[in-house]
């Protein structure tokens, strides 16, 4: 049977890395490391791509980032493979299973059975891990979920096999081979990872990513009103809301758990004031989450002035501002790695 | 947040699972929480979700009117488009867009309309008569 333990995490790339890492790594990381050290913060408002009839926001990385700059980062080996065919998808699973060895599968929602229909959206970004069989039954460990679970063979190659923006093509990855990770090898880690959230927050070109795509879409929002008229913009607003809040990120998600991660990091690099940073992080989330009231306020439809949406339009704005100060304060750190 | 501000409102994904929040106890250190929801994510998804069926019975009518084929009937249902049906079954999307006029439609193969059947996971039969069974899935 393959040595593998389920947990619930809050976000399912960072989940899924760090129960893959667990057993390679004794248990060194934490669900916020792994997200930090992967550069999971950011935003961006993709103007030419629609979901569900609505903008497209994310407010973290591209699926497969975190565990691939994780591993990179520190010095795993990894295993990524695609598929044409369904068959071959299916044998490289079987094989991997028979070895002992746990995978995480890249697959769309939709068609996933254990979640409610109300959550089921053709989104092709989640991560999960199969790690055992049973029969016909696959053995999943869906780290939003709180108990491991399983899928039939044919439901298991149904969301493999997703189609649409993203579409995983049976995409499996895993980690080759046990690593002795010094303290070391983790501290310089986490300064990669921030180095690189800064500037992917900071410093990336083009107006729609990182500090400046909040900034945009909160000046965006004042003319929904306006340009779309009330009821898509109020559909606008709660497909923002959604992004948000996605599933296993429940409030001001990402913020926070860089803010978590920022503290972790603390005990690894003490002396930098990480700690105060953490808390604008939290401050930043916390507004995101004033936001989303705000927002909830518009589509349920207690607020429709267009005073309103320039309200919602600022608190964009000034969550920029926080957000941009926190990572300047990053940026300016001079590391001292003992 | 602080841990204790972590909501617990009653929602479709509470009844499945509850979701870990990272957030902060009394000393300001972080810590995770279960959280069974969040009312105004609870609230989006609803007007996500009104807007779903708006369309849905949009397409229906459509169907019944002999406007449109039960093909958009399901396209709808499955929260798919033109692009997504045809990667699905494979066909072109000009093809798909062919088979949502009914009279096209009624002249299409049991091979066709069994991809189309596979895509929106329902069976020719059901398919031909516009036909859902409770779980969307």
């Amino acid at each position: 049977m393959t040595e593998f333990e389920h947990h619930q995490a809050a976000h399912c790339e960072s989940g899924v890395t760090r129960d893959l890492l667990n057993t390679r790594t004794n248990g060194k990381l934490t669900e916020p490391l792994v997200f930090g050290i992967g550069a999971g913060l950011f935003f961006a408002n993709i103007p030419f791509i629609k979901i569900n009839h609505g903008p497209a926001i994310a407010f973290r990385t591209l699926p497969g980032h975190i565990f691939r700059r994780t591993c990179r980062s520190l010095g795993i080996p990894v295993v990524r493979k695609k598929f044409f065919s369904k068959e071959r998808a299916k044998a490289f699973l079987d094989e991997c299973l028979a070895n002992g060895q746990p995978v995480g599968c890249q697959v769309g929602v939709y068609y996933l059975p254990y979640f409610p229909r109300e959550y089921r959206f053709h989104f092709n970004g989640h991560n999960l891990v199969v790690y055992g069989r049973k029969g016909e039954d696959y053995l999943i460990s869906d780290p939003i979920m709180e108990n491991a679970t399983t899928l039939g063979s044919y439901e298991l190659e149904r969301v493999r096999f997703a189609k649409g923006a993203l579409a995983p093509n049976g995409q499996i990855y895993y980690p080759k081979g046990d690593v002795e990770l010094s303290d070391d090898r983790i501290k310089r880690s986490i300064v990669k990872g921030i180095k690189k959230n800064v500037y992917n927050m900071l410093q990336i070109p083009g107006s729609f990513a990182g500090i400046s795509g909040i900034c945009n879409t909160g000046k965006k929002i004042k003319k929904w009103r306006d340009q779309l008229g009330l009821e898509k913009a109020k559909l606008y607003l709660a497909q923002l809301v959604r992004m948000q809040e996605e599933i296993g990120t429940g409030g001001g998600g990402f913020r926070y758990i860089y803010a978590a991660f920022l503290q972790e990091a603390d005990a690894y690099l003490p002396g930098h004031g990480l700690i105060e940073i953490s808390k604008m992080f939290t401050q930043a989330g916390d507004m995101w989450r004033t936001a989303a009231v705000h927002a909830a306020g518009i589509y349920k439809g207690r607020l429709s002035s267009q005073e309103d949406f320039d309200v919602m339009g600022d608190h964009l704005i000034r969550i920029a501002d926080v957000e941009q100060q926190a990572f300047e304060s990053l940026k300016k750190i001079k590391w001292q790695i003992s | 947040m602080k841990k204790d501000e972590i909501p617990q409102d009653p929602g479709a994904l509470g009844r499945i699972t509850k979701e870990v929040c990272y957030a902060t106890d009394a000393s300001g250190k972080y810590t995770t929480e279960l959280s069974s929801g969040w009312d105004v994510k609870i609230q989006a998804l609803n007007v996500a979700w009104e807007d779903i069926d708006k369309r849905i019975a949009v397409a229906k009518q459509k169907v019944l009117d002999g406007q449109a084929s039960p093909i958009y009937f399901f396209m709808e249902y499955r929260l798919m488009d033109v692009a997504l049906v045809a990667d699905y079954t494979g066909f072109w999307q000009w093809q798909v867009k062919r088979h949502l006029k009914p009279e096209v439609f009624k002249g299409l193969n049991d091979t066709k309309l069994q991809k189309y059947a596979l895509a929106f996971n329902t069976t020719v039969d059901d398919l031909r008569t516009m036909t859902v069974h409770d779980d969307r899935v």
